[in-house]
């Protein structure tokens, strides 16, 4: 029987969550929304993004080296995130180059790292299949062990986010009068590159490296369109993640395509949206 | 090396892939010398991956690839130049809006990859990592034309653009249409990163583009001899990947040019580091 939206809204809850795949995977994705949710805030605010989208593509040779290796693919994941947001740490000191300087060698890295996977892919025997899932991820297939796992880790990330909220907030908005008060930037910069490569590997392993971010950025940056108040932000953030990786996850059961276009595209039609409306309000705040 | 190299180019596609290359490296390395004073990096990085959506998306309607190529990296090219100074440093813009394009792209494919034979799965895997080793006679008077019309449009804008990226306060001053010119060095990426997909990848044309320019801004502080070490390096690091790639069997050509264009980088970046440590301990 393949599966058919109707109206009544219990009986399409009742089919989505027939199959145990399918029930995983709403946990798991739950789980990685709100995790991607409250760290893209901080990584927005902080715009680091070009960073993140490096930290998620630099999983790709992670899982591709340890499914050559034959270890578990988490192994490859966290190791290569981990490597990952050290390397970007050390490069992004304070050197001659400045901001130029550390997003040619944020781009070199990136591009470095794919040339990595495709290798490992290519040493591994082609297997297109894997190479897809790698890329796109799959939510499907997920097990109740890796949805443990997930969960751990989540709550460890969100543990030393809420620890180190205050201060990171702080040394992000205004980095100078932080440092004056106190605060260890360089350190902080760090713990939250490795912060974001711990929720990025686990994003990664269910949304495939390049799709990290439409949980990462976008709903992040929808939250910052609507408030500029970190409390309400971060919890719009998540709320908007979680929103639309379930619904992204909903319309694609229902439907032949794959569910990281409906996710992706569920959370830019929110952005342009925001978009949309605080431009029309700007607008009428001028013209009143 | 002389016999080797002999040996090498008794093959036709080598010679086509070395020919290909070097004029794709002289567009990507000049090109990317720009990009990396811009501080757009981010940018071209985005462009590569609008360049995979685009190639699917022309496949999965069964148009030509290369159309679909160079119609979404320079039309989304023109898109990222036009909104401008205001939204120049806006990295969270772009983050969002490729976020979903690689969405579509994963749609794409999944239609292309449904609506054909397994096989042709490897077209994907060619987007994504190119192939420069099966370029044919026709492909490489392609890239040899592209790539010279790109520098030449380089060129005719080389002056003002590079007074706009070092210093644009000066240059809005003097009267430099600033706006004009960030759109059309985006199209002018927008193509040459279209064209370099052919070669070395939708994913590996970032490498191109940010490594031989980081490169090159590391070693100096002058602007043109930058940008002709910019070049060189991205042509010296094709040769050699190329190279590379013949002798070992299972290096793919695009991940030998970008390991050694990414160990120039690394070196570059160790070279100007030391001194400065050296200065600091005095």
């Amino acid at each position: 029987m393949s599966p058919r939206l109707s109206w009544d809204l219990v009986a399409d809850w009742e089919q989505l969550t027939t199959y145990p795949f399918m029930v995983q995977a709403l946990e798991a994705g739950a789980i990685v929304a709100v995790m991607a949710g409250a760290i893209g805030w901080f990584m927005v605010l902080r715009r680091q993004t070009f960073a993140g989208h490096t930290l998620a593509v630099i999983s790709f040779p992670g899982a591709a080296a340890a499914t050559l290796a034959a270890i578990p693919v988490a192994f490859g994941y966290f190791g290569a995130c981990g490597l990952g947001a050290l390397a970007l740490a050390a490069f992004g000191g304070e050197e001659r180059g400045g901001r130029s300087g550390e997003s040619a060698a944020i781009g070199t890295l990136q591009a470095f790292a794919l040339g990595l996977g495709f290798l490992f892919v290519g040493l591994y025997g082609g297997q297109l299949a894997g190479l897809e899932a790698l890329l796109f991820g799959t939510f499907l297939g997920i097990t109740e062990s890796q949805v443990v796992t997930l969960l751990c880790i989540a709550v460890a990330v969100l543990t030393a986010l809420a620890v180190l909220g205050r201060p990171l907030l702080f040394a992000s908005i205004d980095g100078s009068v932080a440092r004056a008060g106190g605060v260890p930037i360089r350190l902080l910069g760090v713990v939250f590159l490795l912060l974001l490569g711990l929720a990025v590997a686990a994003t990664a392993q269910i949304t495939g490296a390049l799709l990290v971010f439409a949980l990462l950025v976008t709903p992040a940056a929808t939250a910052q369109l609507i408030t500029a108040r970190p409390g309400r932000g971060l919890v719009l953030s998540v709320a908007l993640a979680f929103a639309v990786s379930w619904l992204g996850l909903g319309i694609a059961y229902f439907s032949p395509y794959p569910v990281g276009f409906w996710v992706t595209s569920l959370s830019f039609g929110l952005y342009v949206l925001a978009r949309l409306a605080t431009s029309g309000a700007g607008w009428g705040a001028r013209t009143a | 090396m002389g016999g080797e190299d002999r040996l090498m180019f008794t093959h036709e596609f080598m010679r086509n892939a070395y020919l290909a290359g070097t004029f794709i490296a002289l567009a990507c390395g000049a090109i990317g010398y720009f990009v990396v004073l811009r501080a757009q990096v981010f940018a071209g990085d985005a462009l590569s991956h609008v360049a995979f959506a685009g190639a699917l998306g022309a496949a999965a309607l069964g148009v030509d690839i290369r159309l679909g190529l160079f119609a979404a990296t320079v039309v989304v090219g023109a898109g990222i130049g036009g909104l401008g100074e205001r939204a120049r440093a806006d990295d969270v813009v772009i983050g969002t809006v490729f976020a979903w394009i690689l969405g579509l792209g994963a749609l794409f494919l999944s239609i292309f990859v449904s609506g054909s034979s397994g096989e042709d799965g490897t077209a994907a895997v060619r987007v994504l990592f190119g192939s420069i080793l099966g370029l044919s006679a026709g492909d490489v008077w392609v890239a040899v034309a592209v790539a010279i019309a790109a520098l030449a449009a380089l060129a005719a804008i080389a002056r003002p653009l590079l007074l706009s990226s070092l210093d644009p306060e000066v240059a809005r001053g003097l009267g430099v249409p600033m706006r004009v010119l960030g759109i059309a060095f985006f199209v002018i990426l927008g193509a040459v990163a279209a064209e370099a997909t052919q070669a070395v990848g939708a994913l590996l044309l970032l490498g191109l583009l940010a490594a031989p320019g980081g490169a090159a801004r590391l070693l100096t502080d002058r602007p043109w001899l930058g940008l002709g070490l910019a070049a060189a390096i991205a042509v010296g690091s094709t040769w050699l990947g190329l190279f590379l790639s013949y002798e070992i069997d299972s290096l793919p050509a695009g991940t030998a040019i970008i390991g050694v264009a990414t160990g120039v980088f690394l070196l570059a970046a160790l070279r100007d580091r030391v001194p400065l440590r050296a200065r600091l301990s005095t």
